[in-house]
């Protein structure tokens, strides 16, 4: 079984070596919490990759199917003294599995359709003529979501209200500053954002406009690469990597900004992807360095005050890409905290996934779903009207937990919030 | 495992809740320490009941029996080195009252401690023992190994807030014993009985546990000293004024660096001991001014440094700098070995004295701090055990460090139990006759030698 290893790439033994098996990540990881069963915890899932990378077990799809079952939301790796990143370690399990079999799916799925702008417009245009058309009107006003098996409803319960048109071919490639120039940066526009929540990038862009930015948005970029790095396609990512840092090295600015936590967490690691690949390393490490969520950057900036107020009850969920992979958590709750009016309230346990992971409610929805009830537990003691967030994985999960319980409860980006109240001060 | 088997197990507890794939089995070889050995099968109940019937079953077919909770265990205690059903208390997570006027609560075995300590605070109640594994072990398994904790100088152990017990016996039937009233010497005291047992006398299905009023102020210090003889001196000057802080711990310096490189709370590493003080009680001024005595003395005896926390997260930070201790050990090498031995106060400086002699002598590092106010240290000898010097090194180091600390009075283990780590030494710390009288106990109570065999004595 050993062998069957050589050749592959394959986590160095200092990134295994030294767990103790001392179980505090059992305490923190959402899917141990629900199963109360070892074989869905960190430490479970570390001690697999070892004995599978020392040959005393073989690498079975019950295997792989364990480092699929993880969230990988890093709560296991931000909490282990030790320093051991289990979460780290399943991914790598799902590149090595990719290396030894490919799946054809994902190959079609992560090599010709995602990284393919265009072609993941055209393939989701049904979902925007669903509501286009009044079809979903229709569907909620004769209660047809009642007939579907639960999972689907659930699906459906997902989609936001769809932009009539994806953002990327509408939006400019450049984006003046409103008055005086301050900063001249570059916006990477993620897939979901500009397919499903094309109106917050929208917002996003006022605001940064409205505080002297002068903003590229390079229409060429392709998916920052975390749905295939979910699934093993390492490979794919360096490609996309390669692409994404040509293209704004090609457009010079001094920073990329982007509103989805998920892609600016896969940015920020690019660096790391690329390091053994002399003729690029140092640039996507530049790359890296370079990139910054919205909330980061509107909070080095000097920012106007917005002068209209929103008058809700509001709280905020820390999506795991933001909070765990970025360190980014305090800004998002300063720039709620500027808005006159906004009563903002803690989420207790905020930090904790929402089970949304990308795609687990397609593939692992009993987990998914009882992830997703704790956080609706805890967000009904809140008794807020909002809920924020700066990640499209989070605000669909967010959304589908708040209809599967008829809760009144608007789910939005936290620029959004912030781009409405400078919006109410212009009227 | 035979096929008929399982499917009888599945008949008790779900067929989700009966594991038994190569990799199901791989991570229930293990607790917190490095032994592994792989169970046949595990199995997860939900009730007293299923607990009771799969008991039965394994009596019937001489399956050894292996009671786990969340398997954070010290002492090789929840490994199945006889293969044979693991089962897992977890999913046995309710708390099923808190009496508010009797201050007890209910508790199933597999609630997490932690959580029940946030429950009954919630209501203005108290939970004292806090093992560091606080939020990774539950009840159950802290009440079979009885386990301690900082809070213990001032509070005591587990085992002191056991009002009664549910236990599964080894030929299935259910005892109930103890009760809330206090004070109660109807017949033996049970429930002590199989506090600390370890899962070798019986399976413990659910608590109820006796609580105390919060104490509503705590304050904290940490004194930093040049001298690790200075900081272990300065234990027993500062209990001999008439002080009982909440917690005493000391810290040596291995361990300063340790968690310093894991938590970066920016401690001072170019010292060689600090010693983390906390009062606590209902009333302030008191609480206020017991610190500052306990950090005056540390003035008088050589700590160049003492500092108060200044608010909860000042003091939440040193706290989870201490429970994080252990595990981030593992930072210098693969394998740690952490012991627990307890010694009279006293003779805190020379026991450590000769930890330190220990360690030179055979050139592997052993990291000491613990719970010095009780005595009870946990000095860790750090090793790979892939290199098979540096094992047998190891073992001796162990064997060393026992009989450190039974010649100066003290014993084995404080709060991580016997499992199989400390069996071999067992008899010299009891004596023939105390051993003799466990072993009939045993006898009498698991007469087929199914629970948790070869745990405490070999089998």
């Amino acid at each position: 079984m050993k062998q069957t290893l050589t050749g592959l790439e394959i986590p160095a033994e200092s990134e295994y070596l030294n767990c103790i098996r001392c179980g505090l990540c059992l305490s923190v990881c959402p899917t141990y919490r629900e199963y109360l069963n070892e074989t869905a915890s960190p430490r479970g899932r570390v001690a697999l990759a070892r004995k599978g990378f020392e040959g005393q077990l073989e690498l079975s799809p019950n295997l792989i199917e364990q480092m699929y079952s993880c969230l990988a939301c890093m709560a296991c790796s931000e909490i282990c003294p030790v320093g051991i990143q289990p979460a780290e370690l399943a991914l790598a399990l799902r590149n090595i599995q990719e290396q030894q079999q490919p799946a054809r799916w994902k190959k079609t799925l992560f090599e010709r359709l995602i990284p393919h702008p265009w072609r993941m417009e055209a393939a989701t245009l049904p979902l925007r003529l669903y509501q286009k058309l009044g079809i979903r009107r229709l569907v909620y006003a004769l209660r047809l979501t009642r007939l579907l098996p639960c999972q689907l409803r659930d699906l459906e319960a997902m989609l936001p209200r769809l932009p009539q048109r994806p953002l990327r071919p509408t939006l400019p490639v450049l984006s003046l500053a409103r008055g005086e120039v301050k900063h001249r940066v570059g916006f990477f526009l993620g897939c979901a954002q500009s397919l499903l929540f094309a109106e917050e990038s929208a917002a996003a862009l006022r605001v940064l406009s409205r505080n002297g930015c002068e903003v590229i948005t390079p229409r060429d970029v392709v998916c920052c690469g975390m749905p295939a790095h979910s699934y093993g396609r390492l490979d794919l990512v360096r490609e996309q990597a390669r692409h994404n840092v040509r293209l704004f090295k090609k457009a010079g600015v001094d920073e990329i900004i982007t509103d989805c936590a998920t892609c600016g967490s896969t940015l920020k690691k690019y660096g790391e992807y690329l390091k053994e690949d002399p003729e690029w390393a140092e640039q996507a490490e530049q790359f890296s360095q370079n990139v910054r969520d919205i909330s980061e950057f509107l909070a080095e900036i000097t920012l106007e005050k917005p002068k209209g107020s929103i008058h809700k009850r509001v709280t905020y969920h820390d999506p795991c890409h933001l909070r765990r992979a970025q360190q980014v958590w305090k800004q998002p709750r300063e720039l709620l905290r500027m808005i006159d009016g906004l009563e903002f309230v803690e989420l207790p346990e905020s930090d904790w996934c929402c089970g949304s992971a990308g795609s687990q409610l397609i593939t692992h929805y009993e987990t998914s779903i009882q992830v997703l009830e704790r956080k609706m537990d805890n967000l009904e003691t809140t008794q807020a009207q909002v809920i924020a967030s700066g990640c499209p994985g989070c605000q669909m999960q967010l959304n589908t937990g708040i209809q599967r319980r008829g809760l009144d409860v608007r789910v939005v980006h936290p620029i959004t919030l912030l781009d409405e109240a400078y919006e109410a001060s212009d009227e | 495992m035979n096929r008929s088997l399982i499917n009888q197990l599945i008949d008790i507890a779900g067929k989700d809740h009966v594991l038994y794939s190569p990799e199901d089995l791989a991570v229930y070889s293990y607790d917190g320490t490095f032994a592994e050995s792989l169970p046949e099968v595990i199995v997860l109940p939900a009730t007293t009941e299923q607990v009771s019937q799969l008991v039965k079953l394994a009596a019937t077919a001489r399956l050894p029996i292996v009671p786990r909770g969340m398997g954070s265990g010290l002492a090789a205690g929840s490994v199945p080195f006889q293969g044979g059903m693991v089962i897992s208390l977890t999913r046995m997570n309710r708390i099923l009252e808190i009496d508010t006027e009797n201050a007890t609560v209910q508790a199933e075995a597999g609630v997490v401690t932690a959580d029940l300590q946030a429950a009954v605070e919630k209501m203005g109640l108290f939970y004292p023992p806090d093992p560091s594994s606080i939020r990774h072990s539950t009840i159950g398994g802290n009440i079979a190994c009885n386990a301690g904790g900082p809070r213990c100088l001032k509070y005591g152990v587990t085992g002191d807030y056991v009002l009664g017990l549910t236990v599964v016996l080894s030929d299935g039937r259910v005892l109930n014993t103890g009760g809330k009233p206090i004070k109660d010497v109807t017949g033996y005291d049970l429930k002590s009985l199989f506090t600390g047992s370890e899962g070798t006398l019986g399976l413990i299905t659910g608590a109820l546990l006796r609580l105390i009023a919060k104490p509503h102020y705590a304050r904290t210090a940490l004194a930093e000293f040049a001298s690790l003889a200075d900081a272990s001196r300065t234990v027993n000057a500062i209990l001999l004024n008439g002080i009982l802080p909440a917690a005493l711990e000391l810290m040596d310096q291995t361990a300063l660096v340790c968690i310093e490189e894991a938590l970066h709370l920016g401690l001072n590493t170019d010292v060689e001991a600090s010693l983390i003080i906390e009062t606590d009680g209902a009333d302030d001024a008191t609480v206020l001014r017991e610190i500052e005595v306990a950090a005056q003395i540390c003035r008088e005896t050589g700590a160049q440094s003492v500092k108060l926390a200044r608010d909860e997260s000042e003091r939440a930070s040193l706290w989870k700098a201490r429970r994080s201790m252990s595990p981030s050990l593992a930072r210098k090498a693969p394998n740690k070995l952490g012991e627990d031995i307890t010694v009279p106060r006293s003779a805190i400086p020379e026991v450590i004295q000769r930890l330190r002699a220990i360690s030179t002598r055979h050139g592997l590092p052993v990291v000491i701090f613990g719970h010095a106010g009780d005595g009870n240290l946990h000095p860790n000898i750090l090793f790979d055990k892939r290199q098979p010097e540096q094992w047998q090194k190891a073992e001796q180091m162990v064997a060393e460090i026992f009989e450190a600390a039974l010649a100066v009075g003290g014993t084995l283990s404080g709060e991580h139990g016997v499992g199989t780590l400390k069996r071999p030494f067992l008899k010299q710390a009891l004596g023939a006759v105390s051993m003799d009288v466990q072993q009939q106990i045993k006898q009498a109570l698991d007469p087929l030698n199914i629970l948790n065999p070869g745990k405490i004595f070999s089998s």
